[in-house]
């Protein structure tokens, strides 16, 4: 439960002394600090029914993922969030990876009528309105190695600053390094012909990873309305890869990071069942796939309409509809510079929280298709399931998604969760 | 009872004319006027007694029974401001199951206007708006809807008195609460109110076709600042289904000097 906080000096160190300083007093125990673990173990299986389109990739992989979280909190309220994250994976080397999610210290009082809070550290934000995909969201990196919907984040070191009252939420970051996107490794699927080399990403910036980025957001809820206006100014989570050599002469895709700068808005409108949503931006600075400098704006706006207690019954259906459109067309970087997303969720509220939610995206350009797959279930209190698909029915010559037209896959999860 | 004689009375009145000669025999009811003023000052009286708490933080723990005799346990916290002249601030942060861990629902709920809704999913780090239009679904798939969980607003309803009735060695008064709001699952529900302190202690529920879906039964009532009581344990029972529902209150605490700023959008990601 948030509980009031008493502000306090600004320094990392000085932080972590004022906040902790009860842990090493004697009357620690009296002022009573929190311990919380909690987290989850993953089995995961994934399936590939084509072989891969590539020498040494495999049709199978097995693994197993561990994500638990150490919380304290002082007497005052004050918080320290540690998530470390490791993978183990029998098929990719570099799908094996560990990574700090979170390693935060949370700190937050009083500011006149309303309130500020301040994260540093290693943390996780989200932004966005959209279902298909996730435009604005930009300050963490994507841990694309973990799942191809790019909705796994890296954990992000940053100095996160809100300060909130009833004018809205206005957010500042500080991001002193940047995390260099997680690929394939050369026995992975869903790859370009060319290996990555990972290891060895360029940046635009002289700076390279320590480059200091600053984003800004402003947020707030009217009526029916919740929406956000943001901006980034610094080293692009995307990558551009460069063609090169390895060490050893090999050919290999070099990762590239530009230096952009980005306005982005997002917003949502819930009216009854209706959930209508957008998410654009524009961005300047970034190569487009010719690798030629251009600024564009890109957006997905849709809806979602719900049906209650369909049939008498206590379950939801959900019909969702999305647009994504990129004004480079066929220059955009991404598979979905015009391509129509149509999907359906069903939610029967029973007591083992199941939840459904299957989608096709439909290129207006070209032939492609991709379908998507997602179930989730539990067990038992503590053991829960999931089933995960991405079908690749047709996929057209020209798409950039051509390389993985044979990576469709199954993906079965069985999860701990204590 | 005399309400359910005189439909039935209506409908059947031609194939058994016994049925209706059967409710003849039954007091009248109270003239429609009356009854419905009358229900209308229970409501009220009640609301204005339960005024004034200012906020309180208590916690949840409910046990699911399928009709096999399954069981599956829910716990959560929840923290609640009064918003004097319209609804209250809800904040509700589940602990189990621990797949759901860290979720948490921010609901402000008002008098005459819809609610508003968000849903804070701490996988994805994303606060998400949700509709208020969901008040007949299942909360956390147990036998208690969203709107069975908030307090009933008065306005959002209208009340018919129907009679006194003996409960569990009190006098209780019978008032029957229309729901104004059409997406509400229920068509009516019957309210038992002891004439001491009004509290509610049995609420039958109605669904749209006007058969008796549920029952909710409330007893281990205590009383806070010498004022405010609170049912203890709250047993909702679904006829159709058979499943149930045993809802567990414990650590109330008023008192807490909590406001908005507990209850923001920025606060969900906190809420733990």
């Amino acid at each position: 439960m948030p509980r009031r906080a008493v502000p306090s000096g600004a320094a990392a160190v000085v932080l972590w002394t004022a906040a902790f300083a009860p842990a090493i007093h004697p009357d620690a125990a009296a002022q009573g600090v929190d311990f919380d673990f909690s987290g989850r173990v993953r089995l995961e299986t994934r399936w590939f029914p084509q072989a891969g389109t590539f020498p040494g990739q495999r049709r199978h992989a097995g693994g197993i993922a561990a994500e638990p979280e150490f919380y304290f909190e002082n007497a005052q309220g004050r918080s320290f969030t540690l998530t470390p994250f490791f993978r183990y994976d029998s098929a990719d080397a570099n799908r094996t990876h560990f990574d700090v999610r979170e390693a935060f210290l949370l700190m937050f009082g009083q500011a006149g009528d309303g309130e500020w809070e301040l994260r540093v550290g290693i943390d996780r934000v989200f932004w966005g309105a959209a279902e298909s995909r996730h435009l604005v969201d930009i300050v963490n990196q994507t841990d694309l190695i973990e799942h191809p919907d790019e909705e796994d984040k890296l954990g992000q070191p940053m100095a996160h600053l809100t300060w909130s009252g009833d004018w809205g939420v206005a957010e500042v970051f500080g991001l002193p390094y940047h995390r260099a996107r997680t690929l394939p490794g050369s026995r992975g699927r869903l790859r370009y012909p060319l290996p990555y080399d990972t290891g060895n990403a360029l940046y635009e910036s002289r700076a390279k990873q320590w480059h200091f980025d600053v984003a800004g957001r402003y947020s707030h809820s009217l009526g029916p309305l919740d929406f956000g206006a943001s901006v980034f100014n610094g080293t692009s989570r995307e990558p551009f890869f460069l063609p090169g050599a390895n060490a050893t002469g090999d050919p290999v895709l070099h990762p590239y990071y530009e230096q952009i700068h980005q306005w982005g808005v997002d917003a949502q409108v819930t009216l009854d069942a209706w959930a209508l949503k957008l998410e654009a931006i524009h961005r300047s600075g970034a190569r487009n796939l010719r690798g030629v400098d251009e600024n564009y704006g890109a957006l997905v706006g849709g809806f979602e309409y719900t049906f209650f207690s369909v049939w008498g019954t206590a379950a939801d259906v959900s019909v969702l509809g999305e647009w994504n459109y990129d004004g480079r067309g066929r220059d955009a970087t991404t598979a979905f510079d015009n391509d129509l997303f149509v999907a359906t969720r069903w939610a029967p509220n029973d007591i083992q929280g199941t939840e459904l939610l299957a989608g096709i995206m439909f290129d207006a350009r070209r032939a492609s298709r991709v379908m998507t797959l997602e179930f989730n279930r539990r067990i038992t209190d503590r053991w829960s399931m999931s089933v995960e698909s991405i079908a690749l029915p047709g996929v057209d010559a020209s798409d950039i998604l051509y390389p993985t037209r044979r990576d469709s896959f199954f993906e079965f999860g069985l999860f701990y969760n204590f | 009872m005399t309400q359910a004689c005189s439909q039935r009375a209506s409908s059947l009145f031609r194939a058994f004319p016994l049925v209706l000669a059967a409710c003849l025999a039954a007091p009248p009811p109270a003239p429609g006027q009356d009854a419905e003023a009358r229900g209308l000052e229970i409501a009220q009286d009640a609301r204005a007694r339960g005024e004034g708490f200012g906020d309180f933080t208590a916690s949840q723990t409910m046990l699911l029974r399928n009709r096999e005799g399954q069981e599956s346990r829910r716990e959560l916290r929840l923290q609640v401001l009064e918003v004097p002249g319209d609804g209250n601030k809800s904040l509700f942060v589940f602990d189990e199951p621990r797949d759901v861990a860290g979720t948490a629902l921010l609901i402000f709920s008002h008098r005459e206007d819809d609610d508003e809704q968000w849903l804070y999913l701490p996988a994805l780090e994303r606060v998400r708006r949700i509709s208020s239009s969901n008040q007949s679904g299942s909360f956390l798939g147990s036998e208690f809807a969203y709107e069975d969980m908030g307090t009933p607003e008065v306005e959002k309803f209208t009340y018919r008195y129907l009679r006194d009735d003996e409960c569990g060695g009190l006098t209780c008064t019978v008032t029957e609460r229309v729901p104004t709001n059409t997406r509400s699952g229920y068509s009516r529900q019957e309210v038992w109110q002891d004439t001491d302190e009004l509290r509610v202690w049995r609420v039958d529920y109605y669904d749209r076709k006007g058969d008796h879906l549920k029952t909710l039964t409330m007893s281990n009532y205590q009383q806070y600042l010498d004022r405010y009581w609170q049912a203890g344990e709250m047993t909702m029972v679904n006829h159709v289904t058979g499943k149930s529902t045993v809802l567990t209150w414990a650590d109330l605490q008023f008192g807490n000097d909590l406001d908005d700023n507990d209850f923001t959008r920025t606060g969900l990601r906190r809420a733990r």
